[in-house]
């Protein structure tokens, strides 16, 4: 097996672009992430994207993209695991490139989830739940986590304030991202004033639907010199997945299929949590953001609520999470998102991420959610040299 | 959901069907063909008695398309008397007045209206166990 690297990045933006289509956003990535390898080829393209058929009216977006971005003629298909299949399609493509079949793989993942109305939307994404037992009851994805906070907040005695910590980290870091939906920082008064959607869950808890894409190039390690970019290595990566429904969980407060792609992906690198220097994590919620922490082993079961309240996840404190602003202020375009948490991770370990640079960053853990938790796909990266 | 995928699930819609393992005795809901527990084949059908206690709920006040004429509802996980947790709205009953641990029992009701030509899906709902029913 190869050691892959990543030798490209691109985003857009994330916000509500009613001037541009799933094809051009995905398109202005790939672009970006070429022009940065300085390249004008690839073996492959890999897509992620969970709601283009429901939401854009439009499958099939492996050639579609390719054709797009000047890349006719190369193997070309979309991979979907609902909010994780932007991290999804980097593993594939991560295989492809290790395996030896491949060398140079572009992973782009893009969600253009405005055009439609909030219902339509919601009913969208409730798609990455279990249709006939979760879905007809009338339940949305906001409500099966208000169903987890709810019960988290019962067993462990947390009061919903306690929570507050982990979108002001957000917005904050978000503020000085250029990329980042929600450039600005909130207060511990707007958490509490904040509308409810699903109780407990407010407006405040909940990242937001909006549109963007963001690639990566991916190649060979040892092809280095191929490519015009320092280099970030993978040296994790994994796919673990649990029971399609809350229900179905042995134990709905825990996210086992995180905690065994990130043992997973912890033993591939041989490190432990405490070699994590920074924790791209997938705070679709603030209450995913503390089951995240749980299950990758940074807090004991129901403490993960603690290290928002006592500072730890600051770009400053001892687990920084979303250093870019996370799914609650970059914004959360769900195909997108996990991509976008690996360009991120690459800038820090680059050491390009401005304002937001977390000191002497050397590893990098990237971890996206699909669903309520039923696929979890986690990755290592370590800067090179 | 198409016509026939609603049609397929009628027990356990109505009359919360599931599944007994043979080989370790779990009780399951929704059935499925390899029990969870033991990993062994699962096929005996099994009648849940429909009772069963609040594990967590929520009210939804964004519903998905379709649910907006019933906003704002409790949804809740139900831990069943035999073992499964059952995703199902409660119903006959005040948001401000449930609570995690609260007895609840089965119900049969309307959930939604489907397609053009409003389509009446039934199926469970639980409400809080009544005094009478209870005592007795």
């Amino acid at each position: 097996m190869r050691d892959v690297s990543i030798f490209g990045i691109g985003q857009t933006e994330v916000g509500e672009h009613w001037d541009k289509s799933l094809r051009h956003l995905a398109g202005e990535a790939v672009l970006a992430a070429m022009r940065d390898a300085g390249i004008d080829r690839a073996d492959a393209l890999y897509v992620g994207n969970m709601l283009s058929g429901e939401l854009n009216g439009q499958e099939h977006l492996g050639a579609l993209i390719a054709d797009f971005v000047g890349l006719r003629g190369v193997e070309a298909v979309k991979v979907e695991a609902a909010c994780g299949s932007g991290a999804a399609a980097v593993r594939m493509g991560y295989l492809a490139v290790a395996s030896g079949l491949l060398d140079v793989v572009i992973v782009v993942g893009v969600e253009k989830m405005t055009d439609q109305k909030n219902d339509v939307t919601t009913a969208g994404l409730a798609m990455a739940a279990d249709a006939e037992y979760e879905v007809i009851n009338g339940i949305s994805f906001v409500s099966l986590n208000a169903l987890l906070m709810q019960r988290y907040m019962h067993e462990y005695g947390v009061r919903h304030e306690d929570f507050a910590g982990f979108p002001i980290n957000a917005h904050k870091n978000a503020a000085t991202n250029p990329y980042a939906m929600f450039r600005k920082p909130i207060s511990l008064e707007t958490f509490k004033r904040a509308r409810m959607v699903a109780a407990p869950i407010n407006l405040m808890d909940s990242s937001p639907v909006a549109d963007g894409a963001a690639a990566v190039v991916l190649a060979p390690s040892d092809m280095a010199r191929r490519f015009r970019s320092a280099p970030v290595r993978i040296i994790g990566s994994a796919n673990a997945t649990d029971a399609l429904a809350v229900h179905d969980r042995q134990d709905p407060l825990f996210l086992s299929a995180a905690a065994l792609s990130a043992q997973k992906a912890y033993h591939q690198a041989r490190i432990t949590p405490a070699d994590v220097d920074f924790f791209e994590l997938h705070d679709a919620f603030s209450i995913t953001a503390a089951l995240s922490l749980e299950a990758a082993g940074f807090a004991e079961r129901g403490r993960g609520v603690y290290l928002a309240k006592d500072g730890e996840i600051t770009l400053e404190g001892r687990i920084p999470i979303c250093t870019l602003g996370g799914l609650k202020a970059r914004g959360h375009p769900v195909g997108a998102t996990g991509v976008y948490q690996i360009v991120e991770a690459t800038l820090q370990l680059r050491h390009l991420a401005g304002p937001n640079q977390v000191k002497n960053a050397r590893i990098g853990m990237t971890q996206n959610i699909g669903g309520s938790g039923a696929t979890v796909i986690t990755h290592i990266l370590a800067a090179e040299g | 959901m198409a016509i026939p995928q609603n049609w397929r699930l009628q027990h356990q819609r109505y009359r919360l069907t599931g599944e007994v393992c043979h080989t370790c005795g779990a009780k399951l809901f929704p059935p499925r063909d390899v029990c969870p527990e033991c990993a062994k084949p699962a096929y005996e059908p099994f009648q849940f008695a429909g009772k069963g206690e609040v594990y967590s709920f929520t009210v939804l006040s964004d519903a998905p398309a379709g649910y907006e004429a019933y906003e704002p509802y409790p949804v809740a996980l139900v831990k069943l008397q035999e073992g499964p947790l059952v995703t199902a709205q409660l119903t006959d009953v005040d948001p401000q007045d449930v609570h995690i641990g609260m007895p609840v029992e089965m119900v049969t009701r309307k959930l939604t209206e489907e397609g053009e030509d409003g389509l009446i899906v039934y199926g469970y709902k639980f409400r809080p166990v009544l005094k009478a029913a209870a005592n007795g």
